[in-house]
């Protein structure tokens, strides 16, 4: 398949691109930090995005969807990750819906699916349990207990956790932490009793929760997927979140780098612009080869989502890690290049550097998933 | 119009006859292979070689697409398709490599004069002429409009005076195109003529360069009062800059589509290598720190490969990338090389004698061979200026 975008994708992307620049500059994001805004992400604002059909890219059309695939979702989070646009798409619009549409039963479909098409729910994905991301280490326990299982522990870093009304959560029901099998998905209502969220306060000021589980019951209609095998599942379903979470860390890359060249053309430094210092321009030019290639590896690593390429997860272990590098460079040397302004609150480009930090950690770090693909490729 | 299915015919069958047995696939692997250049100092070791490029020359075939009249094979775009096809069916081998075909004959087509493509162009295609590029001088590798080697005018010749240096096969060429300064007085992008030099005419003289890595086909090319006729020049007086650009592209052309050859150094695995001196448990290698340093070597490369696949299916319309290209493609060969040397440990750095394999101290030669890559044909500070300044628009 080329390596380049349909026209659909091209149509989503114009979408996306006017709704990001008018709707959700960065001034947006700037106010739900500064107000402390509850959910640090905007209500109305999302349900435009929903209204747009965003919640239902990855959802059936039997279910409400438009079925536009990974691809479609990316176009759309590289967009609005320009702009640092905060939203639950990511972790409704492509963890919820990709998990339920694929894994979900019938009735969990019928249940869940147009509910998140027509904005009425969101939903979260808990899977880390420490500060550092490892599916296959999950302690969180599920018991069962007739009917019913019960669900103790911690989750943390529970992206949009503090606000979604579903929960996607990955607990053990039998073997050892370290072992993949095992491992069972539950969707839980999110005001279950028993459940304590703590809303977390992170560099990026965006929305996230430990959730602690104190005998929470989960009917076995609720379990996603097979019982046992949830850690295959939840591989696949990280996956296509580490590609999405690619295309939107993209995004910020292409934002902070595009804003870079902007203030080279403009600022005058010694009577010149500071633009014409080759120690500036090769920094510069290197990061734009970087940006190039993360673009590449983000779009086969999109398709190869879509075709269920048997190298999915070495292609997403590829654009985690590509992503996370590039992001992590450009953060740096946006700030660096422009001197005394870049590290002042004022100025936008330390959201840039703030949110890279935390992405960087989500679903795995580029040394995570630099020695998954090493594991991945046989050596 | 000749019929499609009949030419492919006519190609099958010409190709039948006239392609001998040891230049296709499933050739027996004790007959020596020549690398064929052509030229008047040409040896073969195989007289098939020299059979198969006389036949395909005379047909004008190591050129289709150039006009019979000037010795090519005067084909069409789907013919050369066609050619190309029956060509791979029986694994022929190409007959003739040569910077005559690659860099100057396009020029000629473009620049030369009728008479100057009638006299060049049939021997370039019969391979009878060999030609070598000058163009760099010690004194201007970069900056190669500084270029210093003076051709002055004496009336029916013009007195050519100076050096060359990164001739490759200059001591095997019969001829030179050289960039030439013919106005010293005009600013320097001004005054630079393109010239053919026999390199028979007395006052011509080369000497091998040996590199870092040993043997090379560099050379260094002295002109002593060299009398040059004035027929020889290409395009007019003091115009040679917009051709030696123009055969710039031709060159990038062919390295982007053929690569630098050997020049590119060895092509070995990597990660056998780091197995096979490393070592291996469960399947991996065993050094953490060093398989974390191959890993993200290989992903680098990994996303390389598929810049160049998308820049290919976006249609070719990233000529601005080029250099992007050239940038990464050479200075991840280094990365890579040097890598490959440090797994291989002290036979990595093996030099010459028996106590070593032929093959590590092969890789020792490479790994030097590729310090080259990130100089020649632009160095990677120059690619990078011109990222910045065509593709992000930054100031001068």
């Amino acid at each position: 398949m080329k390596l380049v975008l349909t026209e659909e994708q091209e149509f989503l992307r114009d979408t996306a691109k006017n709704f990001a620049q008018e709707r959700t500059p960065v001034t947006h994001f700037r106010e739900l930090r500064d107000n402390k805004d509850k959910n640090l992400w905007d209500r109305d604002i999302w349900q435009e995005m929903v209204n747009l059909g965003w919640s239902g890219i990855l959802v059936p059309e039997e279910f409400g969807g438009s079925n536009f695939g990974v691809a479609g979702i990316s176009v759309i989070l590289q967009e609005c990750g320009k702009t640092l646009t905060p939203s639950p798409l990511f972790s409704t619009g492509v963890l919820g819906a990709y998990a339920i549409s694929n894994f979900g039963t019938q009735a969990q479909k019928e249940k869940y699916l147009p509910k998140i098409v027509s904005g009425e729910i969101t939903s979260a994905l808990a899977v880390d349990e420490s500060s550092h991301h490892d599916p296959l280490k999950t302690s969180f326990k599920a018991e069962k207990n007739n009917e019913e299982y019960l669900l103790n522990g911690k989750k943390t870093f529970v992206i949009d956790g503090a606000s979604a009304d579903i929960l996607i959560v990955l607990a053990r029901t039998s073997g050892n932490s370290g072992e993949l099998a095992g491992l069972t998905l539950f969707i839980i209502d999110s005001n279950a009793d028993g459940l304590n969220r703590i809303k977390l306060d992170m560099a990026d000021s965006r929305n996230y929760a430990n959730i602690e589980f104190n005998d929470v019951k989960c009917s076995k209609k609720e379990i996603l997927g097979t019982i046992e095998t949830g850690g295959e599942t939840v591989e696949r379903i990280l996956d296509i979140g580490r590609i999405a979470m690619s295309a939107e860390m993209l995004g910020n890359a292409e934002s902070a780098f595009e804003t870079t060249i902007e203030y080279l053309k403009q600022r005058k430094q010694f009577g010149v612009l500071i633009g014409t210092f080759q120690a500036l321009q090769h920094r510069a030019a290197e990061m734009f080869c970087e940006i190039e290639l993360t673009k590449s590896a983000v779009m086969a690593a999109v398709q190869g989502a879509d075709e269920n390429s048997n190298e999915l997860q070495r292609l997403s272990s590829l654009a985690k890690t590509i992503a996370g590098e590039t992001l992590h460079l450009v953060s740096n040397e946006a700030i660096q290049m422009h001197g005394g302004i870049g590290v002042t609150d004022e100025y936008d480009l330390g959201f840039f550097i703030k949110r890279s930090r935390v992405a960087e950690q989500i679903f795995g770090s580029s040394t995570y998933h630099t020695e998954r693909y090493a594991n991945l490729s046989g050596f | 119009m000749q019929n499609l299915e009949e030419f492919r015919k006519e190609v099958k069958e010409w190709l039948d006859k006239n392609c001998p047995p040891s230049m296709r696939s499933g050739a027996d692997a004790s007959i020596p292979v020549d690398e064929v250049w052509g030229g008047r100092k040409a040896e073969y070791k195989n007289p098939e070689s020299k059979i198969w490029l006389d036949r395909m020359g005379d047909k004008g075939w190591t050129m289709p697409t150039v006009p019979k009249e000037y010795g090519g094979g005067g084909l069409n775009a789907e013919q050369v398709t066609i050619l190309n096809q029956e060509m791979f069916a029986i694994g022929a081998k190409q007959p003739l490599l040569s910077f005559g075909i690659w860099m100057l004959a396009p020029v000629l087509l473009e620049y030369g004069t009728e008479e100057q493509k009638k006299e060049h162009l049939p021997k370039i295609i019969k391979g009878e002429i060999r030609w070598c590029q000058g163009y760099s001088e010690p004194g201007s590798g970069s900056d190669l409009a500084s270029l210093a080697t003076k051709a002055e005018d004496n009336g029916d010749h013009f007195l050519v005076n100076g050096q060359k240096v990164w001739t490759s096969y200059a001591d095997k060429a019969d001829w030179i195109f050289a960039l030439v300064r013919t106005g010293p007085k005009e600013p320097k992008h001004d005054g630079i003529s393109f010239l053919l030099i026999d390199m028979e005419t007395a006052g011509v003289s080369t000497k091998p360069i040996t590199l870092i890595s040993g043997k090379s086909p560099f050379c260094e090319t002295f002109f002593d009062d060299v009398k040059v006729p004035k027929e020889n020049l290409i395009g007019q007086l003091n115009a040679g800059w917009a051709i030696a650009k123009a055969l710039l592209q031709h060159e990038r052309a062919f390295i982007s589509s053929f690569g630098l050859g050997s020049g590119m150094g060895s092509g070995r695995d990597l990660v056998s290598i780091a197995k096979k001196h490393i070592g291996e448990e469960d399947g991996k290698i065993s050094n953490g720190f060093y398989r974390s340093q191959i890993a993200s070597h290989k992903i680098k490369e990994h996303a390389f490969g598929l810049t160049f696949k998308r820049a290919k299916d976006e249609g070719g319309k990233a000529s601005a990338t080029a250099s992007m290209f050239k940038l990464y493609g050479t200075e991840h060969n280094k990365k890579r090389h040097e890598l490959m040397i440090a797994a291989t440990g002290i036979n990595g750095v093996a030099w010459d004698g028996d106590e070593f394999d032929k093959e590590d101290r092969n890789l020792t030669r490479a790994w030097l061979r590729t310090k080259g890559n990130s100089i020649e044909g632009g160095t990677s500070e120059v690619q990078l200026n011109v990222i910045s300044k065509r593709v992000l628009g930054l100031p001068s």
